[in-house]
C-alpha cells in the first residue's frame, strides 16, 4: 500500500494539511499570464516559486514554459525587493525581448510588502519599459485562496491593465476563459466561430502551450490574446465569464472600467452546462444556434442513451478545482451516477454555496468539502469508509486509485504522468463526448477485468 | 556514425554568450564562463547571485533542503510550515525510491503535509497552528521522527520553529521533533539547504543510536538518492562484495539507520557538493574518514570498488571486489560493443547540479562521446576546481548567513578509524581521502565551463555546437528539443534509470543511444516544405494494364 498511513477513521483536523487538493497562487497567475502573446511570466520572490512553478507546468504540458523571477536573497527580503524588480526589468527587456512582462507577487514578496503597483510604476517613471512594451502586475500573496485565485487575479490584472473604452462599441464579445486547457481555449474559439460571433478570448494559451515541433524554439509562440485584442475588450459589447471563481473577477474589473455588462457561467463541462453556454450566446449575441451544433449535441446525448446501463448508480470520488468540479457534478447527475465525495482545496462561499444548491436538489447524500483540511486525505478516508467505482481528479489521485484498486479518470490540474488533456477538449458537446467516453472505458474495462469468466462479454 | 565535430574557438562562443546583456551583467557573467585547462584550472566564479530577471535552472535553500536531502528518507513526517505551494511541489516530484522491508514498515514519501499558512497567520503568526499540526501529525502517525522546514514568510514573521519542535519533542518524549530554517531566500541557490539540512541532520539524527553496527566492512553512503533506484544497484553490488552499508544518506533510507551511522567506519562521498559538510563533520567528531567516489560509469563503478577495498585493505575483500567486477563486466562490455559505434565521436553537453554533470561525463565518455561544454546548476568553486582551492574562497554576504557548525571530537565516540602513518600510506598508494579534485580536471582542454547557464546562453551554445544531445532538468527539457536536439533529465532520468553501477551503465547506454538515434529528429520537417510547396507537377495519367 502506497499511501498505507490512511486510516478509515475521520479526525477533524485543524492545523495539518495533508495531501493538499489545491496548490499556491503564483503558479495561476504564471499560467494565465502565458496566454497573452509576447508575454514573459515573472515571479517577484525567491528562484524556488519560479523554478517550481515551471517545473510543474512544464511537466503537465511537456512544453517549454518561459518565465523569469526576481531571485531574492536574504538581503532583498530585508531591505525590499524593488531594486530586484527593476534590475530584472532591465535584464528581461535586454536579453528575452517581451512586449509585456506580467509580474506575479508571491508570498516572500507579500509578507514584507512589496507594492507591485508603485514598483512597476517606478520602472516607468524611471524610463525602463521601452516605448511599446508594458510591465502588467497581479498581487498573488500564496497565503490567500489557491492556485485558481491566482489565475484569477491575474486575469483581472489583465483587464484593468489592458481594457480601454473607446466610447465606441466594437462588434465583439469578450470570453473571459476561467482555467482550462488549451485545448478548451481552443474549442471555445471554435464554437464561437460556428456560432458567427466575433470573440476577444482571453487568456488564450493554445498555440502557446500546445506548440508543434518544428526543429525550433519560438520563445513568444505565435499563440495568445494580443495587447490588442485586450485593449479592445473594453469597447466589446458583453462578457461571458466562463467560472465564478477563475473568470468572474476579471468580467467584474472590466464592467467596472468599462461598463461591459457580463454574464457568468459554468465552464462548459458536459451537457446542461454546454447548453447554458451555447444559449447564452444565442441571447446576448442574438444569433440563432446553427445545426452543427444541434448534432453535436443530439450526438452526446445520443450515447448518453446508448450506454445509460453503464453509468447509471456508479458511485464517484472526485476532487479538484472549483470552475471543474461544479460542471462536472452535474454532468455525472445527469449520466445519472452518483457523485459520493466531493473535495476542493480551493475555499469560497461562493463556490460552496453553488455546490451545495446542486447537491441539495440533486444529491443530498453527498460528501462535499471545500477549503482548508479538504485534502485528498480526507476524500481517501471518505473513501474508505463509503466506497466508490470511480475517481476523477488530477494525477495524484493514482496513489488512491491504486490502494484502493479503483477505475481513476485524470481531469483537473496538474496531470504529470498522461497526454491528451492539452490536444483533446474537455468542453463543448465534443469534448464531454470525449469526457463520457473515458467514463465508460474506465468502467467497462473494470467491468471485463473483474468479469467471471462465464460471464465475460463479447457486445457490451 | 558522425566524424568528429568541428569544435568552436570557445574564446569567441564565450563572447557570443554575453554580447546581448547588459554591461553590468555581462561583466558579472563572464567569470562564470570559462575556458578549461585541465593542467592550470583557471578560477570560475561559483555558488554566487544569479541576476534578477535571468532565467536560470536555479531553485531555492528548502528545495535544496526538504527536496533534496531529507526528503528519501521514508519514516520521518515531514511538514512544511508554510503556504501550501512549497510542499505540494516538492511532493513526489524528485523520484526518491523507496523500498520498506515490509508491508508494515512506515513510509511517508507518498504523503504531503503542510501547514498551509493563511493570511492570520502571517499577520499573528503561525506557531500556534504549527504546534497543531504537529500534534496532528503524531496522533495520527505516531512517527519516529517529525521534521519541520520553514518557507520564506516564516523567517520574515519570525516563527520560532525550532522552540516549537522542542517543545513537543520534550511533550511527545518518544518521537525526536526538529527543524530546519531553510527559507527560499537564504544563500542563492539549492545549496544553502544542502549544508543547512546537513547541519540539521548531523545534529539532530546522527549519533542517536550507538548499538554496534554488525559486518567486518561498515560504510556509508552519502549523497546519493536513490532517483530512479540508483540506491538499489549499489545496494545489490555492495551486497555481492560483502560490504556492510550502515546507513545511506539518504536514498532508501530510514531514521534508525541514520541514528546508527556513525559506527561505520568509512564514508564514500557521491555527490560532493549536497553533503561534503557531512563528511567533514563526521571525521572531526567521530574519526571516520571520507572518500570522494563515484558509482556513475562503469568503469568508475569498478574503480570505486577497488578504492573501497584499497581503503579497508583486506585481501579477501579485494579478491571478492574483483570477483564481482570480472563477472559483470562482460555484461556491460556486450551492450557498449554493440551500441559503441552508434554513439561514437558524437558530442554531449551538461548542465546540471552539482555533481551529476562530472559524473555523468564519465558514462559518455564510456560510449565514445566527448562533452563539450558542462557545468552546475549550484555548485561551488571546490565541485569545478577540486577541493584545494576551498581556503581561497571568499565567505561573500550571501553565504556568511549560512550556519557553520563548530565540530569537536566527541569525547566518548571519537575513533580515528586510520592512524595518520596508515592514512598516509593510504594516499600513497592513490587513495584521496577527504579529498575531491573536482570536474575541470577531467575535461578537455578548451571545453567550456559555465556555471548557473542561463536559458538565454543554452540557446546559443546549442545554435553554435550543435551538441547531439543535452543534459539539463525538466525546464530546459521541451525548449532543447523544440530544436530538435534530445534533452537527457539528469534529475528525474526522464523517468528512467537506475543510472549507477553495472546494471545502470548499461540502462544508460541503451537510452542514449535510443535518444541520438531515433528517427523522430529526422521527420521533424514535413515532406512539402522540403519538396516546394504546391509546386508538383500534378498527376500524369496513368493505365491500369491487365
Amino acid at each position: 500500500m502506497l499511501l498505507r498511513h490512511t486510516s478509515k477513521e475521520v479526525k477533524v483536523r485543524e492545523g495539518l494539511t495533508i495531501n493538499p487538493a489545491k496548490t499556491c497562487q503564483p503558479i495561476g497567475a504564471m499560467y494565465a499570464a502565458l496566454g497573452i502573446h509576447g508575454c514573459l511570466p515573472h515571479s517577484h520572490g525567491s528562484q524556488g516559486c519560479c523554478s517550481y512553478h515551471r517545473s510543474t507546468l512544464t511537466r503537465h504540458y511537456k512544453e517549454p514554459v518561459m518565465a523569469a523571477t526576481s531571485s531574492f536573497t536574504e538581503g532583498a527580503s530585508v531591505f525590499g525587493g524593488q531594486a530586484n524588480l527593476l534590475a530584472a526589468i532591465d535584464t528581461i527587456f535586454a536579453v528575452y525581448e517581451p512586449d509585456i512582462i506580467a509580474v506575479h507577487s508571491t508570498c516572500l514578496s507579500e509578507t514584507i510588502g512589496d507594492d507591485l503597483q508603485q514598483m512597476t510604476k517606478k520602472a516607468k517613471d524611471d524610463g525602463k519599459i521601452p516605448e511599446g512594451k508594458y510591465v502588467i502586475y497581479a498581487s498573488t500573496p500564496s497565503f490567500i485562496g489557491s492556485h485558481v485565485t491566482g489565475y484569477a487575479n491575474m486575469v483581472t490584472g489583465m483587464a484593468t491593465q489592458f481594457a480601454e473604452s473607446t466610447g465606441v462599441k466594437k462588434s465583439q464579445f469578450n470570453i473571459i476563459a476561467g482555467w482550462m486547457e488549451p485545448s478548451d481555449m481552443r474549442e471555445i474559439k471554435r464554437l464561437a466561430k460556428v456560432m458567427g460571433i466575433n470573440i476577444v478570448l482571453f487568456p488564450d494559451t493554445s498555440d502557446v502551450l500546445d506548440a508543434p515541433q518544428t526543429g525550433k524554439h519560438v520563445f513568444y509562440p505565435k499563440g495568445g490574446t494580443t495587447v490588442d485584442e485586450l485593449k479592445s475588450s473594453g469597447d466589446s459589447i458583453a462578457s461571458l465569464a466562463l467560472g465564478s471563481v477563475s473568470a468572474e473577477p476579471a468580467a467584474i474589473a472590466l464592467e467596472k472600467k468599462c461598463k461591459v455588462p457580463f454574464e457568468t457561467l459554468d465552464i462548459p463541462i458536459g451537457l446542461s452546462a454546454t447548453d447554458r453556454f451555447i444559449m447564452a450566446i444565442s441571447k446576448v449575441a442574438r444569433v440563432s444556434v446553427p445545426e452543427e451544433v444541434t448534432t453535436d449535441r443530439g450526438r452526446l446525448v445520443d450515447v448518453m442513451c446508448d450506454m445509460e446501463q453503464y453509468l447509471h448508480g456508479k458511485r464517484v470520488a472526485l476532487f479538484g478545482d472549483p470552475d471543474q468540479l461544479l460542471p462536472l457534478t452535474e454532468f455525472l447527475l445527469d449520466l445519472n451516477m452518483k457523485p459520493v465525495h466531493i473535495v476542493s482545496g480551493t475555499p469560497g462561499q461562493r463556490f460552496e454555496k453553488q455546490m451545495r444548491q446542486l447537491l441539495d436538489e440533486r444529491s443530498p447524500a453527498t460528501n462535499f468539502k471545500s477549503g482548508l483540511q479538504a485534502d485528498m486525505f480526507l476524500l481517501h478516508q471518505w473513501m474508505k469508509n463509503e466506497p466508490v467505482d470511480l475517481l476523477i481528479g488530477n494525477t495524484y489521485g493514482k496513489y488512491m486509485a491504486r490502494d484502493e484498486d479503483i477505475p481513476f479518470i485524470r481531469f483537473g490540474f496538474p496531470i504529470l504522468d498522461r497526454i491528451g488533456h492539452s490536444y483533446f477538449p474537455n468542453i463543448g458537446y465534443g469534448g464531454s463526448l470525449r469526457l463520457l467516453e473515458k467514463i465508460l472505458n474506465a468502467i467497462m474495462d473494470r467491468q471485463d477485468r473483474d468479469a467471471l469468466e462465464e460471464k465475460f462479454e463479447l457486445v457490451m | 556514425m558522425e566524424a568528429n565535430k568541428i569544435i568552436p574557438d570557445p574564446a569567441q562562443v564565450r563572447e557570443e554568450l554575453i554580447q546581448k546583456y547588459p554591461a553590468k551583467v555581462a561583466k558579472k557573467r563572464s567569470k562564470s564562463i570559462v575556458i578549461n585547462d585541465p593542467e592550470t584550472i583557471p578560477e570560475v566564479q561559483a555558488n554566487v547571485r544569479t541576476v534578477p530577471g535571468i532565467i536560470t535552472q536555479r531553485g531555492c535553500c528548502y528545495a535544496g533542503c526538504k527536496g533534496v536531502v531529507l526528503g528519501p528518507t521514508r519514516d520521518i513526517v515531514n511538514i512544511v510550515h508554510g503556504p501550501i505551494g512549497c510542499s505540494f511541489y516538492a511532493w513526489l516530484t524528485r523520484r526518491n525510491q523507496t523500498k520498506p522491508e515490509t508491508l508494515m514498515d512506515a513510509n511517508y514519501i507518498p504523503y504531503c503535509f503542510s501547514t498551509d499558512m493563511q493570511e492570520e497567520n502571517i499577520v499573528f503568526g503561525g506557531e500556534k497552528k504549527l504546534k497543531i499540526a504537529i500534534q496532528e501529525a503524531y496522533d495520527l502517525f505516531h512517527p519516529k521522527s517529525i521534521a519541520i522546514f520553514s518557507t520564506c514568510p516564516v523567517g520574515l514573521i519570525g516563527d520560532d520553529v525550532h522552540a516549537a519542535a522542542r517543545e513537543m519533542k520534550e511533550k511527545f518524549g518518544d518521537c525526536n521533533v526538529f527543524g530546519f530554517s531553510c527559507e527560499g531566500y537564504r544563500g542563492v541557490s539549492q545549496s544553502a539547504g544542502h549544508h543547512i539540512a546537513n547541519n540539521g541532520v548531523f545534529k539532530h539524527m546522527v549519533g542517536r543510536d550507538n548499538t554496534p553496527s554488525e559486518g567486518k566492512f561498515k560504510l556509508n553512503l552519502l549523497g546519493e538518492y536513490n532517483i530512479g533506484g540508483d540506491a538499489f544497484e549499489i545496494e545489490r553490488i555492495f551486497e555481492k562484495v560483502g560490504i556492510t552499508l550502515v546507513a545511506s544518506f539518504s536514498g532508501n533510507s530510514t531514521v534508525g539507520a541514520i541514528e546508527n551511522s556513525h559506527t561505520a567506519d568509512l564514508n564514500v562521498i557521491l555527490c560532493h557538493r549536497s553533503i561534503n559538510y557531512m563528511g567533514d563533520m563526521m571525521e572531526t567528531k567521530y574519526g571516520i574518514p571520507w572518500m570522494k567516489i563515484n558509482f556513475v560509469g562503469a568503469d568508475s563503478t569498478a574503480k570505486s570498488l577497488r578504492k573501497i577495498g584499497e581503503y579497508f585493505g583486506d585481501e579477501e575483500l579485494k579478491a571478492r571486489i574483483e570477483a564481482v567486477i570480472a563477472e559483470e563486466a562482460p555484461k556491460v562490455k556486450a551492450v557498449i560493443n554493440e551500441i559503441m559505434p552508434r554513439t561514437k565521436g558524437k558530442t554531449a553537453m551538461l548542465f546540471v547540479g552539482g555533481s551529476r554533470a562530472h559524473h555523468y561525463q564519465d558514462l559518455f565518455a564510456e560510449l565514445g562521446m566527448t562533452t563539450v561544454a558542462a557545468g552546475y546548476e549550484f555548485a561551488h568553486r571546490d565541485d569545478y576546481e577540486g577541493r584545494d582551492v576551498l581556503p581561497g574562497i571568499k565567505v561573500d554576504a550571501d553565504s556568511k548567513n549560512i550556519e557553520e557548525l563548530k565540530i569537536v571530537a566527541d569525547p566518548e565516540l571519537y575513533n580515528p578509524r586510520k592512524t595518520e602513518s596508515e592514512l598516509e600510506a593510504l594516499k600513497e598508494k592513490g587513495l584521496e581521502i577527504n579529498g575531491y579534485e573536482g570536474m575541470m580536471k577531467q575535461m578537455t582542454k578548451k571545453s567550456l565551463v559555465v556555471d548557473d547557464l542561463s536559458h538565454y546562453e543554452s540557446e546559443k551554445l546549442i545554435e553554435i555546437y550543435k551538441p547531439d544531445i543535452f543534459c539539463a532538468g525538466i525546464k530546459e527539457k521541451y525548449v532543447v528539443q523544440k530544436m530538435g536536439i534530445p534533452l537527457k533529465q539528469l534529475h528525474s532520468y526522464d523517468y528512467g534509470g537506475p543510472y549507477t553501477g553495472f546494471e545502470g551503465a548499461i540502462n544508460f547506454y541503451k537510452d542514449i543511444d535510443r535518444m541520438v538515434n531515433n528517427p523522430v529528429w529526422k521527420l521533424i520537417k514535413a515532406p512539402w516544405e522540403t519538396a516546394g510547396n504546391g509546386k508538383g507537377a500534378g498527376l500524369a495519367a496513368s493505365y491500369v494494364t491487365q
